[in-house]
């Protein structure tokens, strides 16, 4: 389904035409309204009139995340604060939030792509949306909501926590579209379950839209025979917009980018070059078309690989694969380099065992050490000590295969590692790095 | 049926587990009849033998353990020295392997049953009925 078919199914070359008009007015825009950009442009020797083709958008410096920390609060507002109808932040847990600002008319772009996101997976006026995302200042919950108004369907908006209710919710009203962070969708879950004797896959749950962190195929799958739904990944970030930047359709190979608003490009995260097609790297963005706070080059941190050909669905917008990872947090252990979700990788291959698990790294005698603690279940239990143990071996030898460092595996008991309502907290550094 | 169950535990290898563990069966006025621990470094396995195995099997699970019942053996032994010996010598006898096992004296002290696990249960209760050993029957 489509919200917009004849955008969404673009010929390539009149879309770069949009593209390329667009960023021209935007560096035109930011360059005389925003001075935190004129004095950066004007540091790297660029003018407005310097972009002639879309590839010229190399030439304009990176935004950070550390610049927009700067900016705190309003800096890159390119409007007067009268013209701004909402604030949104990050969560500010590694400093100062960031903050964004949004227009009347940024407001209606974000109900915009959010319905297209919805359409997109099938979603109608028909649907009930239960938004278990919190709402606030957070961009998750709004964001959704406004999507969801778009189109017309009932929205519930239960913000997160409260799981509980949230599924006396979803079983009372007969919640057919559930948004929220995946690993709080597998508590969702294993909650109904386990506490109130309701498995969620015989509610009338259709449709579920997941993101805000990072998440695998495999956690894919066991939502969606959990939930009986069909499961797919949203993207997005406050910087840029909020959720509604790219979002998976129904062929769930990579998130198509609403690229006539979000220019995405891919680079090398040391050496910032643009890399080209089908490798990966980080991505950025810059939003063509926000009034209140345009963005420019801003690095996201996200590692993934853009995909321009044609999708099965009919698209022609590129596709980023799914988030890999975080260029700033991959860990670094004994000088190699590996990222949270191989880990996950990892165990959930090893069949049975339950997608709950923690990564804790010492340095107890100079040399890093990675133990990974993973909850037993009962569907992996076994009263034979002999075959746990194996089963412990296995995932020490899959965990050691796919990043390439030795690590210990624990096993735990049931529900010891804390469960999160929004973001899961996978590792737990206790070097001293000094 | 000449059977027992036998409840399974596994437990974090880490002080206060079997006390909280304890602790839940007494609250529920579960007897322990007979018990074991395995250990393998961080974690272990506790087993259980008692006098109500399904209600002590519901109450771990309502608790949050990862907890199985599995059914086992019971054979009495005469307690006197070589009393071991003579049953282990008659299970092997019947080409069956001991997985698990425990041991059950009685109330009256005066009779003790070697509790075992195995990997069939069904063919090894044909294989011991009815040859002269007393087969524990607690189910």
């Amino acid at each position: 389904m489509f919200w917009d078919k004849q955008l969404e199914c673009i010929e390539p070359e009149k879309l770069r035409e949009i593209q390329l008009q667009r960023l021209k007015e935007i560096v035109k825009r930011v360059y005389e309204k925003v001075p935190f950009y004129r004095k950066k442009f004007d540091e790297a020797g660029i003018k407005p009139e310097d972009i002639r083709s879309l590839e010229d958008i190399k030439y304009l410096p990176f935004t950070s995340k550390n610049d927009m920390r700067e900016a705190y609060p309003f800096g890159l507002f390119a409007v007067p604060l009268s013209e701004i109808v909402e604030i949104h932040t990050s969560s500010g847990t590694t400093g100062k939030p960031v903050v964004a600002g949004y227009t009347v008319k940024d407001i209606a772009l974000w109900a915009e792509v959010m319905a297209r996101c919805l359409i997109m997976v099938g979603a109608t006026k028909d649907d009930i949306v239960q938004i278990a995302y919190g709402y606030g200042l957070f961009t998750g919950g709004l964001g959704f909501h406004y999507g969801a108004q778009k189109i017309g369907a009932t929205v519930v908006p239960a913000s997160a926590g409260n799981t509980k209710r949230q599924i006396e919710l979803m079983k009372d009203f007969g919640t057919t579209f559930i948004a929220c962070t995946p690993s709080y969708a597998l508590y969702l879950a294993e909650y109904a379950k386990e506490e109130m004797g309701i498995d969620l896959s015989t509610l009338k749950l259709r449709i579920g839209s997941f993101g805000a962190e990072m998440w695998t195929e495999e956690m894919r799958r066991e939502i969606e025979r959990r939930m009986g739904i069909k499961a797919y990944n949203v993207y997005g970030l406050t910087e840029i917009i909020g959720p509604g930047v790219a979002h998976e359709c129904s062929a769930q190979q990579g998130l198509h980018v609403w690229e006539d608003h979000f220019y995405p490009e891919i680079i090398d995260p040391e050496t910032g070059e643009p890399l080209p097609e089908g490798q990966e790297g980080e991505l950025v963005l810059t939003s063509l078309t926000r009034e209140g706070m345009p963005m420019i080059r801003f690095r996201t941190r996200d590692i993934t690989t853009l995909h321009r050909e044609k999708c099965a669905c009919g698209r022609t917008l590129a596709r980023i694969e799914r988030i890999k990872g975080r260029s700033d947090d991959m860990i670094k252990v004994r000088g190699v380099m590996i990222f949270p979700y191989q880990i996950e990788q990892a165990i959930l291959e090893v069949q049975g065992v339950e997608p709950h698990y923690q990564i804790i790294l010492t340095r107890p005698h100079y040399l890093d050490e990675v133990e990974v603690q993973v909850e037993m279940s009962k569907e992996i239990f076994s009263d034979d000590v002999k075959t746990i143990e194996t089963l412990r071996k296995r995932l020490e030898k899959k965990i050691e295969q796919t990043v390439g460092v030795r690590v210990k595996v624990t096993l735990v008991e049931p529900k010891s590692i804390p469960r999160s309502e929004g973001k899961a907290k996978r590792i737990i550094d206790k070097r001293n790095l000094k | 049926m000449y059977k027992v169950e036998i409840i399974s535990i596994f437990v974090e290898n880490k002080p206060g587990k079997l006390e909280k563990i304890t602790k839940l069966l007494a609250e529920a006025y579960i007897n322990i009849l007979g018990f074991s621990i395995t250990d393998a470094r961080d974690f272990g396995i506790i087993k259980f033998l008692v006098d109500k195995p399904k209600e002590a099997y519901e109450l771990f699970k309502k608790n949050g353990f990862v907890v199985a019942l599995n059914p086992a053996l019971g054979i009495e032994m005469k307690d006197k020295p070589g009393g071991l010996y003579e049953v282990v010598k008659f299970i092997s006898s019947k080409g069956i392997n001991i997985e698990n096992a425990l041991v059950y004296v009685a109330e009256s002290r005066e009779k003790a049953y070697f509790i075992f696990e195995v990997e069939n249960f069904e063919e090894a209760l044909k294989k011991l009925k009815d040859n002269g050993f007393e087969l524990l029957k607690l189910v």
